[in-house]
């Protein structure tokens, strides 16, 4: 696949230029008026804009970049000069699926390294690579903030915790094979990268109320609280119940 | 017995369907915004004021204090951004907050707009956690339509807006201007300071960036009273705080507590360390905040005393390191992590990140050269203090205070690579022999 290379430049291919069919541009543009309608200064658009041409597109086009520029009265310029900012902005076909290994110092040092050691070997690609059938394209991601279901893989930006490279290795496998995939936290299963980028442009896909409220470790401290009948103190018994201090007081 | 936790923005992630508006509703949801919307807006801040709650994203400064030295209303437009770019390396706390019950983050919101003299928020969350941007949107919804937002909330004539906003990757974003920069649709760099955001912020207009965790407490502050925050927490940092614990303790979760609890407290809840092994460092702010060690678990956990012990209680992101991990190797991950997001704008930190990354991994490697100790400490020296922004001081936090508790590890890094010193699959939480054989498969 062309623009493998995972440092290179914006990758503008001819075919990325290629005008939108007017359907597509109609839509486009449609959406487009409805995410400017949200703020002030039509600007502001510009990251929600560049998701929806990833939700189209499946990365940052040549003519994504003219589209963003024409509606917000940009060059094209200060658009690419955007997009190349953002690591979530693609500058290649992306996979239908990004997965993502935490390798930021807990997750990597919990299991994260061997996932990923894993987990690129299993599928011959390394870091913002695709692999041949254009499913996964794998990331080495930063800190996800979920720390406490270290090590944590995100799928197109849904949570797998506790993984192991073996229940990665399943995931990526799952996901190759089209079969639905369920995170762990997150919807009832793992929508494609178009899709998602639909969803951060603003757009909903009604998957709101899917899944979990919280995951175990979320709740463990109120569990606790739960157990030893420990509870914030009630505005009138405030004198009462006088807070822990610290041992060290 | 006291109550070591104190769960109250946690208290209801329990609940069935918690995100949903009727949920919140049922535990007392939005009583606050009604009560705050019957008193002078002045009144509403100086009840936030007198609560005396410190910034939850890491900085620590008063929200109360914040709002007041916006600058006065001439007629346009005043906004407020609720920071949720949570990215500093070991905070978890206002992701799953918001996935949990984005309506105490909305309701907060509301009550702030209300005392700022504000009429529009945005929520500026970061890009990787689509599932939380689904609740958020949702919420917004249920909350407009219900009438909590919109332009006569509650019939009091009053316009208050919240309008959701997904980033794209980009831990910078989470420093305010850069924030404030990125929202406007440009690249996130930081900007001069002064002008500060209360005075020109987001479209050059009086604006307050405060964390999520704030604006979450601040519906308690308004329905209990600011005596009853106060009654939480120490004399200079009241309130409660989720604490979060990760890395090598045997249960790591979210702990709500007051403010001042100590660390060792925190394990034991957490279930000590993992099982067989000892502590042996830790961070009490994320990878920003210089690392502890095992001496310094009973400092109670409160901006003062983190402060005068080296440190600082930034976001309570305690990250736990036992004995089988190499200093060394992790700080060498965090320091590839700030080269990494170094936005670029300014030369010590984008120089200078790339530096410490070329000498710490060396150092990992066991291929340290004479004098490369010094040379951390130098390029740290003039990275501190000198950079745009807080990013650069922060990439200089970890491998200065790794240095000064174990200098040995840099030492030995001039000879024998980390992973032979400490075996990386000690570290790991699985069955290491397991990756050769699922690798194979």
């Amino acid at each position: 696949m062309a623009g493998h290379d995972a440092s290179g430049h914006l990758h503008v291919s001819a075919a990325s230029k290629a005008p939108y069919d007017e359907a597509t541009l109609a839509r486009l543009h449609e959406d487009a008026a409805a995410v400017v309608a949200r703020y002030p200064q039509k600007r502001s658009a510009l990251l929600p804009l560049l998701h929806l041409v990833q939700s189209v597109d499946g990365y940052v086009t040549g003519r994504g970049l003219e589209f963003c520029a024409q509606v917000l009265d940009l060059t094209t310029a200060d658009v690419s000069g955007v997009a190349t900012f953002y690591s979530q902005y693609k500058r290649h076909p992306n996979g239908d699926y990004t997965v993502g290994v935490c390798t930021n110092t807990l997750c990597a040092v919990m299991g994260g390294d061997a996932i990923w050691e894993a987990v690129s070997e299993h599928l011959g690609v390394g870091h913002d690579e695709t692999t041949a059938d254009g499913k996964i394209t794998l990331e080495r991601i930063e800190c996800n903030a979920a720390c406490d279901y270290a090590p944590v893989v995100m799928a197109n930006w849904e949570f797998f915790d506790n993984q192991t490279p073996s229940s990665t290795i399943d995931l990526v496998d799952e996901l190759r094979a089209g079969h639905d995939v369920v995170p762990t936290r997150g919807a009832d299963k793992v929508c494609t990268f178009k899709e998602v980028s639909r969803v951060l442009a603003g757009f909903h896909d009604g998957r709101a109320d899917e899944g979990v409220a919280a995951g175990p470790a979320s709740l463990l401290g109120l569990k606790i609280a739960h157990e030893q009948g420990w509870t914030a103190p009630t505005p009138d018994s405030r004198a009462a119940a006088q807070p822990a201090k610290g041992a060290a007081k | 017995m006291t109550a070591r936790l104190t769960p109250v923005l946690t208290a209801h992630w329990d609940q069935p369907r918690a995100w949903t508006l009727a949920a919140y509703e049922s535990t007392g949801g939005y009583a606050a915004l009604r009560k705050a919307l019957s008193m002078p807006a002045a009144d509403v801040l100086a009840e936030v004021k007198s609560s005396a709650i410190r910034g939850r994203g890491g900085a620590g400064f008063p929200a109360g204090l914040k709002w007041s030295f916006m600058s006065p209303p001439d007629g346009g437009p005043r906004y407020l951004v609720v920071n949720a770019d949570e990215s500093e390396p070991g905070t978890c706390k206002d992701i799953p907050l918001l996935m949990a019950n984005p309506h105490s983050v909305i309701e907060g919101a509301a009550i702030s707009q209300y005392a700022m003299g504000s009429d529009h928020a945005f929520i500026y969350l970061r890009g990787e956690v689509v599932h939380v941007y689904r609740r958020l949107m949702r919420a917004v919804e249920e909350a407009t339509a219900a009438g909590y937002l919109g332009t006569d909330v509650l019939g009091s004539g009053t316009t208050l807006r919240v309008t959701p906003h997904a980033g794209a990757g980009a831990y910078i974003c989470g420093e305010e201007t850069a924030l404030l920069d990125s929202l406007e649709g440009r690249r996130g760099q930081p900007r001069l300071k002064p002008p500060f955001p209360g005075a020109a912020g987001l479209y050059a207009r009086p604006t307050s960036v405060n964390n999520v965790e704030t604006i979450a407490s601040v519906p308690g502050i308004l329905l209990n009273g600011a005596d009853w925050f106060k009654s939480m927490g120490t004399e200079k940092s009241t309130g409660f705080g989720i604490f979060s614990l990760s890395g090598h303790v045997t249960n790591p979760g979210q702990f709500e507590a007051p403010l001042g609890i100590t660390m060792r407290e925190l394990i034991d809840l957490a279930g000590g360390i993992r099982r067989g092994h000892r502590i042996k460092f830790w961070t009490p702010g994320g990878s920003s905040t210089p690392i502890f060690t095992e001496e310094h678990l009973d400092i109670p956990l409160d901006f003062d005393s983190v402060a005068a012990a080296g440190s600082m209680l930034g976001t309570r992101a305690l990250q736990v390191f036992d004995e089988t991990v190499s200093v060394v190797r992790a700080v060498s991950r965090w320091t590839d992590f700030y080269a990494h997001e170094s936005c670029g704008k300014c030369t010590p930190c984008r120089e200078g990140t790339w530096w410490l990354k070329q000498i710490m991994e060396r150092l990992e490697h066991g291929q340290g050269q004479p004098g490369d100790i010094g040379k951390l400490d130098d390029i740290c020296d003039n990275i501190l203090g000198r950079s745009f922004c807080a990013l650069g001081d922060a990439a200089t936090m970890p491998i200065s205070s790794a240095i000064k508790y174990f200098r040995e590890e840099f030492e030995a890094g001039m000879h024998t690579p980390a992973a032979e010193l400490f075996s990386p699959d000690a570290s790991v939480l699985f069955d290491t022999s397991e990756v050769k054989e699922a690798a194979k498969a």
